[in-house]
């Protein structure tokens, strides 16, 4: 139970909490339960064990107004009932915060139920309580019960069957009936076919007092289907809620002006005009101009640039970027469905490309197998009648066919592969968003990768640490650690791992734009900008995609900091490796020149694109889709959303923005970026197995058709031809998780 | 022969048990969270109040 003592981080760093902004986003965000209560979800992504549970509940449970919280581990959840008699929601975010936990607020879309998943459940339990009991009556039939006691079972059987076929089936026929109106076919219309003819073939036989029923085959088809139907929904899902469980960029609501009096309202409220207060380290929710103050802004998810911007009166602002330093004030230019964002996610519906009319294996595969089944079950039906006239037999034989063929074994071929090399990619920290995704990464030709945050880790580091001498690295780590900047957050990172003993600074001022200044004593220490530090001009002669900061005592240089925007790790390797595979690669970047080839250079990657806005990336993307190559992109900004969903597949990390989460068909969480080159590896190793297992089932079919045709066929004969062509798919596609699976 | 009958009904009347049973916790949120129900064990008191 020592995994993790909740411990007080914040308070090392003294981050001044926006408190009020915070509760009125949580209250924005709740669910009214009736009563004045209310109901706040919250992703709390440390909650690991039963210590966490047990601090995380009774820290929420002992704030005023909170009536129960209660912690949901497998989702890292918690759901949190308040009633305050003023209708301000208590601070939870503050309250986990205190005890070392990070949390966020949960948007109210994301934490319905899934009912999808219920209903799959359900009809799951029901067609596998249908399907055993039934298998048992079949087998008192197979080993011989009389006449009388066989009837007696195979009503039961029927009566047993019933149920399973209207319930659990109904998610085959509603499938199969939404693409035959379109007039065109799925695997789920051979499997409607071939269970429902089975079950009314029986059930007139066993009126009739046949010797045959195959109510066993037809429920325990329904019983696997649902097994690989049910496991690739619940894989899907984890994904889904693993990535939304990540922070929340856009912020619900902001803070205006209104009548000279500050009031936070919700983000679509904002009209145009209206004076919008931001503080530092929140993002700016519409498009706008800078009004007064003076800031920096990160714009590394918009625009691309991984350095920080200065921002001043009369700077214009897009929404979504980051205000770092300093507080301002923006009049709003847009409303929030006219902003940066907003008009990102329409061009992201506009681009929709490979993948809308990209079409599953299966169904591929399905177009040509139930024309093919469905001809054959005519012909053996149309041979029998004109040798034997008899009705009743040939009606038989060919339904015997339509089971032996029904597609058990196809239906499982493809699914049971992708949620095994889902749980593999799972493993190995990345998400697929569904089966398409894999089927459409293996066919990839060419890579495009974002530069900031995706080849990058969009952040500053930095790098020459070793070189600065200890004495200034106290002074330094006195200054930086309550900044919000991202070169001060770099040095302070790495300063505190190596020195400890920080001279207490009376006051530290920020200076937008230029660094940080304090007072030490008599002497006053600067750490900024070289010519703002020492007071001199001084010539930034270092490669382009870094920056340097000065650490000066009255404007004596003491200590050089050079910061760069550290490229994932194995980002070299993972290019290489593209290359060699006979892939093309290409950079795609919104910064400047000198900086993307740089980059470019040291990656060895020869073709990049610089200075590109988020529809010049559209048309790059889109121009490789119209000449027929397949191109895997790469990026995490809300400039690269619209190319992911332009993209013939597409991936993010997971610090990757919103939209581009949600449009991107694959997130990796691991740092480095071999993600991409694993998930490729991954893919094209199950693609081999789905057609593997295509070849096992068309050869299983070649021996039972035949068989099946000459009307060999009996109930026991299809039970045990069923299971052994699944069990021997399902093996198949076991070989990917065995194989070279990571010690 | 008839109790063999007997012995039929016996089995689906368990088996249509054990689904019911199993419908209702699944309703009832049971599977909603199996890590913690796991982890929740060696709580010795529960901070919510109830079960």
């Amino acid at each position: 139970m020592t995994c993790c003592a909740p411990v007080d981080v914040q308070a090392a760093f003294g981050e001044p909490m926006l408190s009020d902004t915070l509760r009125d986003e949580i209250r924005l965000a709740s669910r009214d339960l009736g009563d004045g209560t209310r109901q706040t979800d919250l992703s709390v992504p440390g909650v690991k064990c039963a210590a966490c549970i047990a601090s995380v509940e009774r820290t929420l449970a002992r704030l005023p107004g909170v009536e129960a919280a209660r912690v949901n581990l497998s989702t890292k959840r918690v759901a949190v009932r308040w009633n305050t008699a003023d209708g301000g929601p208590p601070d939870l975010i503050g309250a986990l915060r205190g005890i070392g936990y990070e949390a966020n607020l949960f948007a109210l879309k994301q934490d319905a139920k899934d009912p999808e998943l219920a209903r799959l459940v359900k009809a799951l339990a029901l067609a596998g309580f249908c399907a055993m009991n039934i298998m048992m009556l079949s087998v008192s039939v197979w080993v011989g019960a009389d006449a009388s006691s066989r009837q007696a079972f195979h009503l039961i059987s029927a009566l047993l069957a019933l149920p399973a076929l209207l319930y659990s089936g109904r998610i085959f026929y509603a499938s199969a009936w939404s693409v035959l109106r379109h007039g065109r076919t799925n695997m789920d219309v051979p499997i409607s076919i071939g269970v429902s003819l089975a079950f009314a073939l029986s059930l007139y036989d066993t009126l009739h007092n046949g010797p045959h029923a195959y109510f066993d085959a037809a429920t325990s088809l329904l019983f696997f289907l649902l097994i690989g139907r049910t496991l690739d929904h619940v894989m899907r899902e984890r994904a889904r809620s693993a990535v939304a469980g990540l922070a929340r960029l856009a912020p619900a609501g902001a803070t205006i002006i209104r009548d000279g009096r500050p009031l936070y309202v919700p983000v679509s409220e904002i009209e145009p005009d209206v004076m919008v207060l931001i503080a530092a380290g929140d993002r700016i929710p519409v498009d706008g101009v800078v009004d007064q103050g003076v800031s920096e802004l990160d714009c590394s998810l918009v625009s691309g640039e991984s350095a920080p911007r200065k921002a001043a009166a009369g700077d214009a602002v897009q929404a979504g970027v980051m205000n770092l330093t300093g507080p301002l004030t923006v009049r709003a230019t847009a409303r929030a469905e006219d902003s940066f964002l907003a008009e990102m996610v329409r061009m992201m519906e506009a681009a929709e490309g490979g993948r809308a009319r990209y079409r599953r294996l299966a169904d591929r595969a399905a177009t040509f197998y139930s024309p093919v089944v469905h001809t054959l079950a005519l012909l053996s039906f149309m041979g029998w009648l004109l040798a034997t006239r008899d009705w009743h037999s040939s009606v038989t034989i060919a339904i015997a066919v339509l089971i032996i063929t029904c597609p058990c074994a196809l239906g499982l071929a493809v699914p049971i592969v992708q949620v095994i090399a889902a749980r593999r990619l799972f493993e190995s920290g990345i998400m697929v968003k569904d089966g398409s995704a894999l089927e459409r990464l293996a066919e990839i030709d060419g890579v495009a990768f974002d530069k900031t945050g995706t080849l990058t880790l969009g952040g500053l580091t930095l790098v020459n640490a070793d070189e600065v001498a200890p004495a200034a690295m106290r002074v330094a780590l006195g200054m930086t650690i309550g900044s919000r900047h991202p070169a001060a957050q770099a040095i302070a990172e790495s300063a505190a791992q190596r020195v400890d003993n920080v001279p207490a600074f009376g006051r530290i001022e920020e200076i937008a734009g230029l660094g940080l200044e304090a007072r030490l004593g008599g002497d006053t220490y600067r750490l900024g900008r070289p010519d703002w530090a020492t007071g001199r001009w001084a010539r930034n002669d270092v490669s382009a995609g870094t920056s340097i900061s000065v650490l000066a005592r009255e404007g004596e240089p003491l200590a050089t900091f050079v910061l760069e925007d550290r490229v994932r790790r194995e980002a070299r390797e993972t290019a290489n490796g593209l290359v060699r595979k006979g892939l093309a690669v290409e950079i795609l970047s919104g910064d400047r020149v000198p900086v993307v080839e740089d980059l470019a250079l040291r990656l060895g990657i020869r073709d990049f694109g610089a200075g590109l806005l988020p529809a010049d990336k559209v048309a790059r993307v889109a121009a490789h889709g119209a000449a027929g190559r397949k191109v895997l992109m790469v990026g995490d900004g809300l400039n690269d959303a619209p190319a992911l969903s332009a993209a013939y597949v597409s991936m993010a990390p997971a610090t990757a923005a919103d939209i581009g989460r949600i449009a991107a068909d694959f997130v990796f969480l691991n740092e480095s970026l071999s993600a991409v080159s694993d998930a490729l590896g991954i893919s094209r190793r199950s693609r081999r197995l789905i057609f593997q297992n295509f070849g096992l089932a068309v050869g299983y079919n070649a021996l039972a058709v035949p068989v099946a045709m000459l009307g060999y066929v009996t109930p026991l004969v299809a039970a045990v031809a069923m299971s052994l062509s699944s069990i021997v798919v399902v093996a198949n596609a076991m070989r990917l998780s065995a194989a070279r699976k990571p010690i | 022969m008839s109790s063999m009958w007997w012995l039929i009904l016996i089995a689906l009347g368990m088996g249509i048990a054990g689904l019911a049973a199993f419908l209702w916790s699944f309703r009832n949120g049971q599977y909603d969270d199996m890590d913690g129900a796991a982890e929740r064990i060696l709580l010795e008191d529960d901070p919510d109040g109830k079960g």
